[in-house]
C-alpha cells in the first residue's frame, strides 16, 4: 500500500472538494441511451466475439471466467475454445488482456482497466456513447479525442467498423469570462466497413456483454427472485388466516 | 415390577423442572413472551422495532457467511468481494442481503424512532430506553461506516478519506485523533484491517448487548401505545392489563403477517433492484480504491446524506463539524426538550402538528440535499433547513409547553 505523506493527504483532500467545480466547467455531453436487451442470446453471443475480438488484446476482466460465459451464452465447451479463448488453455480461467501492464503505462501512460465491472460502474449509457464518440483531433497523440471522456488515451480501436469522423462545437463565453463549448454534432471524414445503423449495433451489442459479465448472475436472481416472491404471498396467505383466527377473541 | 421401581426414583416435571430448578427458563418464557401485555390497539407505526430485530438477524447471519470468503486486506479486499459475487456459491445472495440488509437498517430504525416522536414514547417513564436506543443508533453508525470500508471501491475509499479528516477540524487533538482512528497518515491497509475488527467484533457484540437491554428496560416499564395511555392504570382483578393482550400469541401472529410483508420488500429490492439506482450500492464503489483518482463527486451513503447537508451547510470547517455533532446528538435529549403533558399525536395540539410536519420535511429535504453537489441555491437550501431542523429541537421547550392539549381518555381507542 502507497503511503502518502500528510501533504499529499491534504492535497487529495483539497482534490476532493474542488473536483466537483472542474467536472461543471468541462462539455456537458447528454448520453443517448443503449438500450440493450439482456435476454438477448445472440446479441450476447456477438458482444462476446467483438469483446475477444477488438478488446481483450489490451483490456482484461480478471473476475470473468470463460466457462461461466459459455454456460449462459448457451455455447458448447468446442465452440467456447474455438470462438473466444484466443489467451487461455482452460476453460475455468478468467479472461486476461494480452498486453503486459507495464508496457502498457509506458505506451498509453496509463493501464488499459479492467471491464469486469465498468458496466456498473459508469453505466451501459457511458460505455455505448464512448465507444461511438471518437472524433478526429490532430494535436492528441492518439490523433482521436473522445466527446465522453475528453482527452482519453485510448486510440480509435474501432476505426476500421466506424470509420473517421470530425466533431462540431460553438462555443459562447459566460459573464465570468469562462468558455463554454457546446456538443453540436459529429461529421462523417472517411466511412468504415459498416454504415452507421450497423456499426451502433456492433456496439450495442458489445455493452450488452459487458453488462453481462459485469453481473453474470442478474438474470437467474431476477428469476429466483420471482419464486421468492411467490412463496412470501402464499405464506402471507397462511399467516393472515392465521392472526385473524387468534385475534377473534380479541374486543 | 421393574418398571414400577424405576418410576419411583424419577423426579417429578421432567426436563423442563429440571432446567427450572437451576435456571429461571419457564419464569423468563413467561415474564417476556406468554405473559407480556402490551396495548392491543398497537397501530403499523409498532412493528418497525421486531423489523429492526429481524433485520438484525439477517446482517449477522449474512455476516458470518461474508467473513468467511472476505479478505481484508488492501490488495484482496476487492477482488474477494467480486469472488463471493461470482465464484461463491450463493455469495452474490448473501452479498447482497447485508449490502441492502444495511440500508433497511436505517429506514426502519428511523421510522422506529419517527413512531416514538409521533407517540411521546421517550416521554417518562422510557426515557433509558430512548436514550439505550440512541446509543444503539450510534453504534449503528460506527458499524455502517466501518463496514462501507471494507468492499475497498473507491466509495468506500474517498468516502472514508472525507468522513475520517473532519475529526481534523477539532482544534490540538484534531490531527492526533486522525491518525489514530486511521492508524496511518493517509487510509491504507492498517485502516481496512482495524474497521474490519471493529465491524465484525467490537460494534456487532456492544449493539446485540444493547439490543438486549432496550428490550429488559422496555419489558420492565411496558410498550407505549398510539394513545400514550398507562395501559397498566387499569387492570382487572388478576391484575392483568384490560387493554393488554399478550404478547405470545396475539402480538407474535401480527408480527409474522407484517414481517412476510417486510420480506417482499426486502427480497424485491434484493432480487430485482439490489444496487437501487446507485443510493444502496453505489456506481463509483464498483470501481477499486485508487490513491491517485479521486471520485468526480463524493457522497456518503442516503442514510448519512441529512448530517453531511448539515455539515456543508456551515462555511466554517470547525463549526460544520460541531453542528454535524450536535446535529446527530440532540435527539437524546428529546425527553427533556418535550414539556408537553400528553404523549400522543393524538391528544396534540396544532402547534406540535406543524412542528413535526415542518421537521419530517426538513429531514427528507436535508437527506436529499445531501446526495447532490453543494453549489447554488443547494447551498441556501441545505442553510435554511439546517436552521429549521436545529429550531425544531432548541424551541421545542418552548412550543410544546403553550401547544393546547385535547383531554386523554382514561381507556386506549380500539375497534375490533
Amino acid at each position: 500500500m502507497l503511503k502518502l505523506s500528510k501533504g499529499a493527504s491534504a492535497l487529495a483532500l483539497i482534490a476532493v472538494l474542488v473536483a466537483p467545480n472542474v467536472i461543471a466547467a468541462g462539455t456537458k455531453v447528454s448520453l443517448e441511451p443503449a438500450e440493450i436487451d439482456p435476454d438477448n442470446i445472440s446479441s450476447l453471443q456477438r458482444g462476446a466475439r467483438n469483446f475477444m475480438n477488438y478488446c481483450s488484446g489490451c483490456h482484461g476482466a480478471q473476475y470473468v471466467r470463460y466457462n461461466t460465459i459459455g454456460k449462459a451464452l448457451d455455447l458448447s465447451e468446442e465452440q467456447l475454445i474455438d470462438n473466444l479463448m484466443f489467451n487461455a488453455d482452460k476453460t475455468f480461467e478468467t479472461i486476461q488482456s494480452s498486453m503486459p501492464s507495464d508496457d502498457a503505462k509506458r505506451w498509453y501512460g496509463v493501464a488499459p482497466p479492467d471491464l469486469s465491472l465498468v458496466a456498473r460502474s459508469k453505466g451501459v449509457d457511458y460505455i455505448y456513447n464512448f465507444l461511438r464518440g471518437f472524433y478526429i483531433e490532430e494535436q492528441s497523440p492518439t490523433g482521436v479525442n473522445n466527446l465522453v471522456l475528453e482527452g482519453t488515451s485510448m486510440p480509435h480501436v474501432l476505426w476500421e467498423l466506424q470509420g473517421y469522423q470530425t466533431a462540431k462545437f460553438s462555443s459562447h463565453s459566460n459573464e465570468d469570462g469562462s468558455v463554454t463549448k457546446s456538443f453540436e454534432g459529429f461529421e462523417a471524414m472517411n466511412a468504415g466497413a459498416m454504415d452507421a445503423e450497423d456499426y451502433d449495433e456492433f456496439v450495442r451489442d458489445t455493452v450488452n456483454f459487458l453488462a453481462y459479465i459485469s453481473e453474470p448472475i442478474r438474470s437467474d436472481r431476477r428469476k429466483l427472485g420471482v419464486w421468492v416472491l411467490m412463496f412470501l404471498i402464499f405464506f402471507y396467505i397462511v399467516a393472515s388466516m392465521l392472526k385473524k383466527q387468534i385475534w377473534k377473541d380479541v374486543k | 415390577m421393574a418398571r414400577i421401581e424405576a418410576e419411583v426414583g424419577k423426579p417429578q416435571g421432567g426436563l423442563v423442572k429440571w432446567i427450572d430448578d437451576r435456571f429461571p427458563m419457564t419464569a423468563t418464557l413467561k415474564y417476556h413472551i406468554t405473559e407480556y401485555y402490551a396495548s392491543k390497539n398497537l397501530n403499523l407505526w409498532y412493528v418497525f422495532g421486531v423489523l429492526a430485530f429481524v433485520v438484525l438477524a439477517i446482517q449477522l447471519l449474512t455476516g458470518i457467511f461474508l467473513t468467511m470468503n472476505y479478505k481484508p486486506s488492501a490488495t484482496e479486499a476487492f477482488a474477494s468481494v467480486e469472488y463471493i459475487m461470482r465464484d461463491v456459491e450463493w455469495g452474490w445472495l448473501i452479498r447482497y442481503m447485508h449490502s441492502t440488509g444495511a440500508s433497511f437498517f436505517f429506514i426502519v430504525v428511523y421510522l422506529h424512532m419517527y413512531r416514538a416522536m409521533l407517540y411521546g414514547s421517550y416521554k417518562k417513564p422510557r426515557e433509558l430506553i430512548w436514550l439505550i436506543g440512541m446509543l444503539i443508533f450510534f453504534v449503528l453508525m460506527a458499524e455502517a461506516f466501518a463496514g462501507y470500508l471494507l468492499p475497498w471501491g473507491q466509495m468506500s475509499y474517498w468516502g472514508a478519506q472525507v468522513i475520517i479528516s473532519l475529526f481534523g477540524a477539532i482544534p490540538w487533538v484534531g490531527e492526533a485523533l486522525v491518525e489514530i482512528i486511521r492508524g496511518d497518515y493517509s487510509i491504507s491497509d492498517i485502516t481496512l484491517n482495524r474497521f474490519f475488527a471493529l465491524h465484525v467484533i467490537l460494534l456487532p457484540l456492544v449493539l446485540v448487548g444493547l439490543v438486549f437491554v432496550h428490550i429488559v428496560a422496555l419489558h420492565e416499564v411496558g410498550s407505549n401505545n398510539p394513545d400514550g395511555i398507562e395501559i397498566k392504570k387499569n387492570k382487572d382483578a388478576s391484575g392483568k392489563p384490560l387493554d393488554g393482550i399478550t404478547f405470545h400469541p396475539y402480538h407474535t401472529s401480527k408480527d409474522l403477517v407484517v414481517i412476510i410483508v417486510f420480506l417482499m420488500i426486502f427480497s424485491a429490492v434484493v432480487f430485482f433492484a439490489p444496487e437501487m439506482g446507485g443510493y444502496f450500492l453505489e456506481h463509483a464503489n464498483f470501481e477499486p480504491a485508487n490513491v491517485t483518482a479521486t471520485p468526480e463527486h463524493i457522497a456518503p451513503v442516503w442514510y448519512f446524506t441529512p448530517f453531511y447537508a448539515i455539515l456543508r451547510a456551515v462555511p466554517d470547517k470547525l463549526w460544520g463539524f460541531i453542528l454535524f455533532g450536535l446535529s446527530v446528538i440532540l435527539p437524546v435529549f428529546l425527553p427533556w426538550l418535550d414539556r408537553s403533558r400528553v404523549k400522543s399525536i393524538r391528544y396534540r395540539g396544532w402547534i406540535y402538528k406543524g412542528a413535526l410536519g415542518t421537521f419530517t420535511v426538513t429531514f427528507l429535504v436535508l437527506g436529499w440535499l445531501g446526495t447532490q453537489p453543494a453549489e447554488g441555491l443547494y447551498v441556501l437550501m441545505a442553510r435554511v433547513f439546517s436552521v429549521l431542523y436545529f429550531a425544531f429541537f432548541l424551541l421545542m421547550p418552548y412550543y410544546t409547553a403553550i401547544d393546547k392539549t385535547k383531554p386523554v381518555p382514561d381507556r386506549v381507542t380500539y375497534h375490533a
